[in-house]
């Protein structure tokens, strides 16, 4: 893993955190945990959530059709690893 | 007696659906409602799980003319889906997911629906039993509110009266599932009975919603929840324009509606009701908090709170809501009565949290709790304290997992020694908020 991922995947492990009001610290998370159910516990009202602060951070609409959408959300590292694809740079 | 065909369109050459861009005609529609309706298996209550809306719309139809019972489920939880076998003996469940587990006798919307000729519309008796919506009640036993056929028809027509629905030209796009009553009356039953079409998808991201929107030929009619608007709102840029935005589950704050018809270019109409009664009210929020009844509903204060009857309200409901009456057709909603909670749209009451947290085994005591909710709009979660002392955290979440709806999973669960009873038994909340305190202190 690159230096510039790592960093992404620490940015975005402290965003969904702080956007959810996790009751986790950063390095208590796995990064290949399953963000939904018994990972993170994540559930679709918190997938928006997301969806939103992703889109404000990092400049791009996260959309269903596109790519699948389990998968993204399948862990962290996958998640960061979609927006170090699509993120537009400022 | 006033016949209720099972839809209402003037042509079999009418519009009914729109599926991947695809345009789907009353014909088609009838002839793979009649195709399936022969292929499903004798038995009396059915599962519509299909997500796809167009698939929801000829399983619910084929099951009408099987007269197979829908059931409208709250959510499907394992321990849910457990009290619906006991409940309903025979049900069973039909999907569009191949990859679908439920603790159910499954079977899978064939992908090879022949079109069957069909004469003429089918006419359901309005004293037909189409569907039973469940709540979760409180004491942890799904609670059913069966909907005739008549009683859903009548109040599908009055919703495309007030909203302004035309006949052939509106299509119904919706962010909500067909499977919750609002959903089910306003993106399936509301098209079916006044001549319009639905859309089939069920876009979730905003992005989605405006790619959705821009595909449909005519003119849009967004149902949505306020949760959803307000992640629309964020959008930049321009929105695409609809002919009609509907929200429901949640009153919508004044601001929201203004940003939301000056966005889209629409008038936006909010929806009241509940899964008990149905749809009961309208108001373009806009235009001030006053709700205004649907024709013949009649709502009053009674000994227990507030009940509503006529109209399409079979016998009397109670409401779970805490209203001014300005008359018995006009009202302004000052909030829930006592326990109810509402997260994102979804509804139940403290008293059925606190009764499936007590269930599982080790735990002595539990208490859910709804802190205040957070003024700049995003979702606020349940507390809940429970002392379980063969329990951990993790075995816990699973065990409520099994249980709960994941919008009303604590965040955060603590497990503590005891709770703080006063001499009652009763949990003040000033002491709960203490412990609270004491917990954040310690971490």
């Amino acid at each position: 893993m690159t230096l510039a991922n790592e960093t992404l995947e620490r940015e975005v492990t402290d965003l969904v955190i702080s956007t959810l009001n996790l009751d986790v610290s950063p390095e208590a998370v796995d990064p290949e945990a399953p963000l939904y159910r018994e990972g993170l516990g994540l559930d679709s009202i918190d997938i928006l959530e997301i969806a939103l602060v992703v889109s404000k951070r990092y400049g791009f609409q996260l959309r269903a059709d596109n790519e699948d959408n389990v998968r993204i959300f399948g862990s962290l590292r996958s998640l960061s690893q979609h927006i170090a694809v699509h993120r537009v740079e400022c | 007696m006033i016949d209720f065909p099972i839809l209402t369109h003037s042509s079999d050459r009418d519009i009914i659906a729109c599926c991947k861009g695809r345009a789907v005609t009353v014909r088609e529609f009838l002839g793979e409602a009649a195709s399936l309706a022969g292929r499903l298996p004798e038995r009396p209550y059915l599962l519509n799980d299909c997500a796809d809306r167009y698939r929801f719309a000829v399983v619910f139809a084929a099951a009408l003319l099987r007269r197979q019972i829908s059931l409208l489920p709250p959510t499907l939880t394992p321990e849910t889906v457990r009290q619906l076998a006991r409940s309903f003996p025979g049900v069973y469940c039909l999907t569009d997911d191949p990859h679908r587990a439920i603790d159910l006798p499954l079977l899978l919307y064939p992908e090879d629906l022949s079109i069957a000729d069909v004469e003429r519309v089918p006419v359901p008796h309005p004293d037909q039993i189409a569907a039973i919506a469940l709540t979760s009640g409180s004491t942890g036993a799904p609670v059913p509110h069966a909907k005739t056929w008549g009683n859903l028809a009548r109040s599908a027509r009055a919703e495309g009266e007030r909203l302004g629905i035309t006949a052939g030209r509106h299509i119904v796009l919706g962010t909500v599932p067909a499977q919750h009553m609002y959903g089910f009356e306003s993106t399936v039953l509301l098209p079916l009975q006044n001549g319009a079409a639905l859309a089939a998808a069920r876009p979730f991201y905003p992005a989605d919603v405006c790619a959705a929107i821009e595909q449909l030929p005519d003119a849009a009619v967004l149902v949505t929840t306020p949760f959803h608007l307000r992640a629309l709102l964020t959008i930049e840029g321009t929105l695409p324009a609809v002919d009609l935005l509907v929200s429901a589950t949640a009153p919508l704050a004044p601001q929201l509606a203004q940003a939301a018809e000056a966005r889209f270019g629409a008038p936006l109409l909010e929806i009241y009701g509940c899964t008990e009664a149905g749809q009961l009210a309208t108001r373009r929020s806009v235009e001030g908090p006053e709700w205004t009844a649907f024709p013949g509903i009649s709502i009053y204060r009674a000994k227990d709170g507030f009940r509503v009857r006529g109209g399409h309200v079979a016998g009397e409901v109670r409401l779970d809501d805490v209203l001014e009456l300005t008359s018995p057709q006009r009202f302004v909603w000052l909030g829930r009565s006592g326990d109810m909670i509402n997260i994102a749209g979804k509804r139940t009451s403290l008293a059925y949290l606190n009764h499936q947290i007590a269930a599982i085994p080790g735990v002595l005591d539990a208490v859910f709790v709804m802190p205040d909710e957070q003024a700049h709009g995003s979702v606020t979660r349940l507390t809940a304290y429970a002392v379980a002392p063969g329990l951990t955290q993790a075995s816990l979440m699973q065990a409520l997992r099994e249980r709960l709806d994941p919008a009303f999973l604590p965040r955060p669960l603590h497990l503590v020694a005891c709770l703080p009873r006063n001499a009652t038994g009763k949990l003040p909340r000033g002491a709960l908020e203490a412990l609270s305190e004491s917990l954040r202190e310690a971490s």
